[in-house]
């Protein structure tokens, strides 16, 4: 099968500042790809530009066949749709309710008459699959901060992406909290069947969700193995990692 | 010198920013499918919301100017002429640009804040993500709606200050409540109505281009959110008086004056 996300040589300047040099990889159906790396290392803007928020300055990105610098807008957005995005700051609109937040995305990809028949159904789903359906009528300000990442998630989850791109989903959660969204992580991707490119740098979350680790240095890839083989590495810049 | 020309600099590439803005503004505001729901939506937020600051301001602005000019007017015996004077002083400038810096500080802070808020909490961008042109729902639709409320306030705080006017005139003196109004009316034309209402629209358009382009471009957290707020305000309630020099000079080159 073919991978549902090609990056190839991909380059990445802001000024002076080279964030991604030449980085290519991989993203198999079905797979939990996670991206390892320092902070500022340039993950967040890999995954900004796989999505288009940020374009690429050369190289080449291929998302679910079709090539991302080639579309219009119109095309953009239609395979936007299949590909869900968790931001780190969750990203919530403020001054809408869980529900608005969750039906949001519909009203670009649903017709009315979709709308009126299922969204109230397709939010209730979404929910349950995070277990917090009891908050619809709700405003993220009432919610804890890993209430708030799992609406996300759910916000994420409602146009059934195949592909599902995190950015650092457990920062700045407790330990407990952090386990039980990785968890919840690998529970959506058996339900949805999505690939994921997971960025982190919270080992635990790596070890529960990981099918492969890309470990991304001074803006290469540096290191490409199963999360237990890195683990095991003697590697000095690899060994920083699992100190 | 250097920090002259750093200044200047500076000054020419955001005149730049906010044009390409305004471009696109317009590029993107006859494409096809309105966000006609949020427009209502920010018409109650930018209109019905500031009708109380704005009504407020505008009955003690006619007070005072009542007021205020009484005297000078009795001293050449002309106090007959005090309702036709402030409601054309009101009008004409006084009532449509202090209502225009009242928004400015208002919607040009609270658009500058909220979208410079959402920038850096990236609410744009997962807009842009859900497959919607935040571009379309946020800035068109509240551009649009200072661009048609401002008039409507303006023309509320007309009615409300010459109200206010009305009770300045009864303080010291005694004048019928239908005299002092054929008064107002006799004095008023349309050459004084429409100039007035036609500078409301710009003033309008600037304030919510402005507060949009200042809060959509906001950088550096938090921070930024709050420069983003404060230099809305500036740089609207600048610009006010800028167009309104401008009307000014247009209304006295047609003749209105």
């Amino acid at each position: 099968m073919d991978p549902v996300v090609k990056v190839e040589n991909v380059n990445k300047s802001f000024g002076d500042n080279h964030v991604l040099r030449n980085f290519s990889l991989e993203l198999e159906p079905g797979e939990n790809l996670v991206i390892l790396g320092k902070s500022g290392s340039g993950k967040s803007v890999l995954i900004k530009c796989i999505i288009n928020l940020m374009p690429a300055d050369t190289g080449k990105i291929i998302v679910l066949d079709q090539s991302i610098q080639d579309m219009d807008q119109e095309e953009l957005d239609i395979l936007r749709a299949k590909v869900g995005f968790l931001f780190q700051s969750n990203a919530l609109y403020d001054s809408m309710t869980v529900r608005e937040n969750l039906e949001f995305p519909l009203r670009r990809h649903w017709s009315k008459e979709e709308r009126e028949r299922g969204s109230e159904m397709a939010v209730l789903e979404a929910l349950e699959d995070v277990g917090l359906a009891h908050t619809i009528d709700m405003m993220p300000a009432e919610l804890s901060g890993g209430m708030r990442k799992r609406i996300a998630l759910a916000r994420t989850l409602i146009l059934k992406p195949t592909i599902i791109l995190y950015d650092e989903p457990t920062t700045g959660l407790d330990p407990v909290t952090a386990r039980e969204i990785s968890n919840l992580m690998i529970e959506v991707q058996k339900k949805y069947n999505a690939s994921s490119i997971i960025i982190s740098h919270d080992m635990n979350c790596i070890n529960i969700t990981s099918n492969r680790v890309i470990m991304l240095i001074e803006g290469r890839c540096y290191a490409n193995d199963t999360f237990n083989n890195l683990k095991k590495s003697t590697d000095p810049k690899i060994r920083e990692f699992f100190a | 010198m250097k920090y002259f020309i750093g200044l200047n600099n500076e000054f020419l590439t955001e005149v730049g920013e906010i044009y390409q803005f305004t471009r696109r503004f317009f590029r993107e505001f006859f494409k096809p499918k309105q966000e006609f729901d949020e427009f209502l939506h920010q018409c109650f937020w930018v209109g019905y919301k500031t009708l109380p600051l704005v009504g407020l301001t505008a009955f003690i602005m006619g007070l005072v100017l009542t007021i205020q000019s009484r005297p000078t007017l009795v001293e050449f015996g002309a106090q007959s002429m005090l309702p036709a004077m402030v409601s054309v002083s009101l009008v004409r400038e006084i009532s449509p640009v202090i209502t225009a810096l009242i928004c400015a500080g208002k919607i040009g802070s609270g658009m500058g804040a909220e979208l410079g808020s959402m920038r850096v909490t990236e609410q744009i961008d997962a807009m842009e993500v859900s497959g919607t042109n935040p571009f379309k729902y946020l800035i068109v639709t509240r551009v649009v709606a200072t661009t048609v409320m401002l008039p409507l306030l303006s023309n509320l705080s007309n009615a409300i200050a010459i109200y206010g006017g009305y009770l300045g005139v009864n303080i010291r003196g005694h004048v019928s409540w239908h005299l002092y109004w054929t008064q107002v009316f006799d004095a008023l034309s349309y050459g004084d109505l429409i100039p007035s209402l036609i500078k409301t629209f710009f003033f309008g358009f600037a304030i919510g281009i402005i507060g949009c382009y200042k809060g959509y471009n906001s950088k550096k957290g938090t921070e930024g959110v709050g420069r983003s707020a404060t230099s809305a305000v500036v740089v609207a309630s600048l610009l006010v008086f800028v167009i309104d020099l401008i009307a000014v000079q247009i209304t006295d080159l047609l003749g209105f004056t």
